[in-house]
């Protein structure tokens, strides 16, 4: 499987990467390597086998919906590289 | 003999004696720890001040006759498990100032038993990595041989246990992670069953695959610690409400009537080595000695595990890895002044190359076009994977195999080649994708020097068939070899 650059600079942007030219050219030839290798899955016969996402299927694990503690507001920021008054900073959006 | 080479259950009947106290043992493994772990570096924080403070609170339970099963005991923590006292990073430059605001559940587990935690273990970035090279923060080196890889991404815990520099530690695993450092560094690790252990607390890399499990010195260690981090936590929707059997009184017996699954698929992978393959059929014919019967078995479609693995946790992993954006906890860029380009430059400095392989990989086997033929895909294989298992757990009772098809690499030996890293993760990846629970007990040395494990795979929550198997295997086998550090 070919994969260029392009695709490569194309995946970063959507997973938010900045790759140097160096990264895109090794990225996608690494890629091909590694995607070559997962068509082998594209042999299995896989029709109407359901697919798993989880081993158990524990659906709707419900809890009573009520107020309980939390954390401290000065906690959950306390990581924050930058926070005023009670709130998150990030750079001009619009 | 010296403190720090005890068991732990050996220095808990100590501790429960007064023979010894807990803040002895503390020092004795802190001691330690400064005089090897700058030529292994096995851990990325030590901290001596909350250990002794642990370790006295620990002596003064005993003293008033309350002692539990952990309490005094120290152990070392993967740092991707959140601890509240002390920095977690996840190995990675992205998090290295993180100090997270609660504990992980089994954190609190171990607080609650008045263990004493003595500094958090170095891993491949996100547990990303099959050799520990992946770390910010410099690669752990194997005690059986510097020049080598400990295995990954538990790596430190594997290297600190093996070294004396803690009495057992606590990993995870996502496809072998705890399994296959513990074999190259000739020490037991676990990986519970799905749904055991809470993963409250544990940092996401596959959350439909990661497993907390502990790394020891022998087996019955490892049915002490388990027995204490298993269980069901409501902040964990996906741990299972299974009541926690006392693992430590399951391990005597015999294996008469026990029937071993030997799959065929498994001992012809090419790239298996020759001294891995000997030291496995050797360890099976132990347990044959011992009673059990062994039968070949099949696993058709265990051939596919590493394509169906290396899809599913890196599109797992992509998803997981978007919250690290340089806003609420973690590195941030601040050169940049604009939010889409703070969020990129973040992300690209934040993270290692493995890691943003992983991304990129995963991303794309998400993006549109790509889903079907891979994601999908790769998620019906794993179902046939678990049928796979089913029906082979109708006929036998454990499955054994190998852990890793070679020894220890070298260092470097991979780094340029992340095919060749994810092959070898051949015989521990199908476990997580079925989620079953497996083992590694050490069974030999290749060359005389090398480690090599023994894998033991079970049907869901039977831990305790694993514990005993591979308890009465380690009795008979004797393995009692230590690397030469002094």
């Amino acid at each position: 499987m070919q994969i260029s650059k392009e695709q490569v600079r194309y995946v970063a942007r959507l997973a938010r990467l900045e790759l140097s030219e160096d990264q895109l050219e090794n990225f996608s030839l690494q890629l091909a390597t590694i995607l070559d290798y997962m068509e082998t899955l594209s042999q299995v016969e896989t029709s109407g086998v359901e697919p798993t996402a989880h081993v158990f299927s524990l659906t709707n694990v419900f809890r009573k919906d009520q107020v309980r503690p939390h954390l401290d507001r000065s906690l959950t920021l306390s990581n924050a590289p930058a926070s005023e008054e009670g709130s998150f900073v990030v750079p001009k959006v619009i | 003999m010296d403190l720090f080479s005890l068991t732990l259950c050996q220095a808990g009947t100590l501790l429960k004696e007064g023979r010894i106290s807990a803040v002895e043992l503390t020092r004795a493994f802190l001691e330690r720890i400064d005089r090897l772990d700058p030529r292994i570096n096995a851990y990325i924080s030590v901290d001596p001040e909350g250990a002794l403070e642990a370790a006295r609170r620990a002596d003064s339970i005993i003293a008033a006759g309350n002692r539990k099963e952990l309490t005094g005991i120290p152990l070392a923590v993967k740092d991707l498990i959140c601890t509240r006292r002390l920095a977690t990073t996840c190995g990675s430059r992205i998090l290295e100032n993180f100090r997270p605001p609660y504990d992980a559940t089994v954190i609190k587990l171990l607080e609650e038993q008045g263990a004493v935690v003595l500094g958090k273990l170095n891993m491949d970035e996100f547990a990303m990595g099959s050799t520990n090279e992946h770390s910010a923060f410099g690669p752990t080196r194997n005690p059986w041989d510097l020049e080598r890889i400990p295995g990954g991404s538990s790596g430190g815990a594997a290297a600190a246990v093996a070294a004396d520099m803690c009495l057992a530690a606590l990993g995870s695993d996502t496809g072998g992670s705890v399994r296959q450092p513990a074999s190259h560094c000739g020490v037991v690790g676990l990986k519970p069953t799905y749904g055991r252990v809470s993963r409250y607390g544990l940092v996401a890399f596959a959350s439909s695959l990661d497993q907390i499990g502990p790394l020891c010195k022998t087996v019955a260690d490892a049915a002490v610690l388990l027995k204490a981090i298993s269980g069901h936590d409501p902040a964990d929707s996906t741990s299972v409400p299974e009541p926690v059997p006392d693992y430590p009184s399951m391990l005597e017996g015999d294996l008469k009537g026990i029937r071993i699954g030997l799959p065929k698929e498994y001992f012809q992978v090419e790239g298996l080595d020759a001294r891995v393959k000997e030291a496995v059929e050797e360890a099976i014919q132990v347990l044959v000695d011992l009673g059990a019967q062994a039968e070949e078995i099949s696993l058709p479609h265990s051939r596919h595990a590493v394509a169906a693995y290396y899809v599913i946790a890196p599109c797992e992993a992509s998803s997981n890895l978007a919250r690290y954006d340089g806003v609420k906890y973690g590195l941030r860029d601040t050169e940049q002044n604009e939010l889409l380009a703070m969020y990129n430059a973040t992300r690209s400095r934040g993270f290692g190359a493995e890691v943003q392989r992983r991304i990129i990989l995963g991303t794309f086997a998400l993006s549109a076009g790509y889903y079907d033929a891979y994601y999908g895909k790769a998620s019906q294989v794993r179902t046939l994977i678990i049928d796979d298992f089913k029906q082979a757990f109708e006929t036998c009772d454990v499955i054994a195999a190998p852990v890793a098809p070679t020894p220890a690499y070298r260092l470097g030996e991979t780094i340029e080649d992340p095919l060749t890293m994810y092959l070898s993760d051949v015989f521990t990846l199908s476990a997580n994708l079925a989620g079953i629970p497996a083992l590694s007990v050490p069974c030999g040395l290749a060359d005389g020097k090398l480690p090599i494990g023994l894998q033991l795979m079970a049907a869901h929550f039977k831990e305790a068939s694993l514990l005993k198997v591979g308890h009465l295997f380690e009795q008979a086998a004797g393995f009692d070899v230590k690397p030469k550090l002094d």
